[in-house]
């Protein structure tokens, strides 16, 4: 079921041409990385922690999404789209 | 896996529910043509998600599943949909375009077989221990153990916060 998350997640950021969707594509990755810890957690001696765990993954990707959309916005007012295969200015 | 497997032995309809809506939404953000749409079927996985957390014991991960995701980075996400949406392709903005699908399709299928090859392959210590008090526990370990980390978390959301509203402003 996680491991299910993990590879459509995966599959979202390789497939899109959009910045996006592959900032989309991570977060269902990390989803499916808390699933596994709150879920074992659940079995431990002490279920604190794995459920701990996951509340600062989740603070993490907020702050991670923040700052991705913020370069995002950069990007779309310096080169006019998002579009990862169109961004090559560097490879030259 | 095995939880699952329990889970659905025991008859919990709900929780099988719970894994479907999760699972079918994160398949509409693959396969949607609408970045929007993607968004809204993104939260269609996280309230699956949040569901799933319930049934494993983490209520208060539950809500705040519910509240950080749901509240906070889906309406980022949306606001940055529309303000990054190119006007000048008119109607087909919102839509996306796909490379590679064959690639990515078969790199998906052959990891999601692998690693639920390897899951159900090993064993996990899954006795059940006695129920707890989760929250309160939750607030007593959040506040003596991890409380370093639980301010270094802190000051990491500011600054990213900070951050990302100084890199988003306009230049004068």
């Amino acid at each position: 079921m996680s491991a299910m998350l993990f590879a459509i997640g995966f599959a979202v950021i390789v497939t899109k041409k959009n910045l996006i969707m592959m900032l989309m594509g991570i977060e269902l990755m990390l989803n499916a990385v808390n699933i596994n810890f709150v879920a074992f957690s659940k079995f431990d001696k002490n279920p604190e922690q794995g459920q701990i765990f996951a509340l600062f993954i989740m603070l993490v990707a907020a702050s991670e999404v923040a700052v991705g959309l913020a370069i995002i916005l950069k990007i779309k007012k310096y080169y006019e789209n998002i579009n990862p295969e169109k961004l090559t200015e560097l490879k030259n | 896996m095995e939880i699952v497997l329990r889970e659905l032995q025991n008859g919990n309809v709900a929780f099988g529910i719970f894994c479907l809506i999760a699972v079918i939404g994160a398949v509409y953000v693959l396969f949607s043509k609408n970045v929007l749409y993607a968004s809204y079927g993104l939260l269609v996985s996280f309230l699956g998600v949040a569901g799933i957390f319930v049934f494993a014991g983490g209520e208060f991960v539950s809500a705040a599943q519910i509240m950080i995701y749901i509240g906070g980075i889906l309406i980022l996400l949306i606001f940055g949909i529309m303000l990054s949406s190119n006007k000048k392709a008119g109607k087909g903005k919102l839509n996306i375009e796909n490379m590679n699908k064959v690639f990515s399709l078969t790199i998906t299928v052959s990891l999601s077989l692998l690693l639920s090859l390897l899951v159900l392959t090993s064993k996990f210590n899954t006795k059940s221990f006695k129920p707890q008090q989760h929250i309160k526990n939750l607030g007593y370990n959040l506040m003596t153990d991890s409380v370093l980390v639980l301010e270094i978390t802190g000051v990491l959301l500011l600054m990213a916060l900070i951050g990302a509203t100084y890199i988003a402003k306009k230049d004068e």
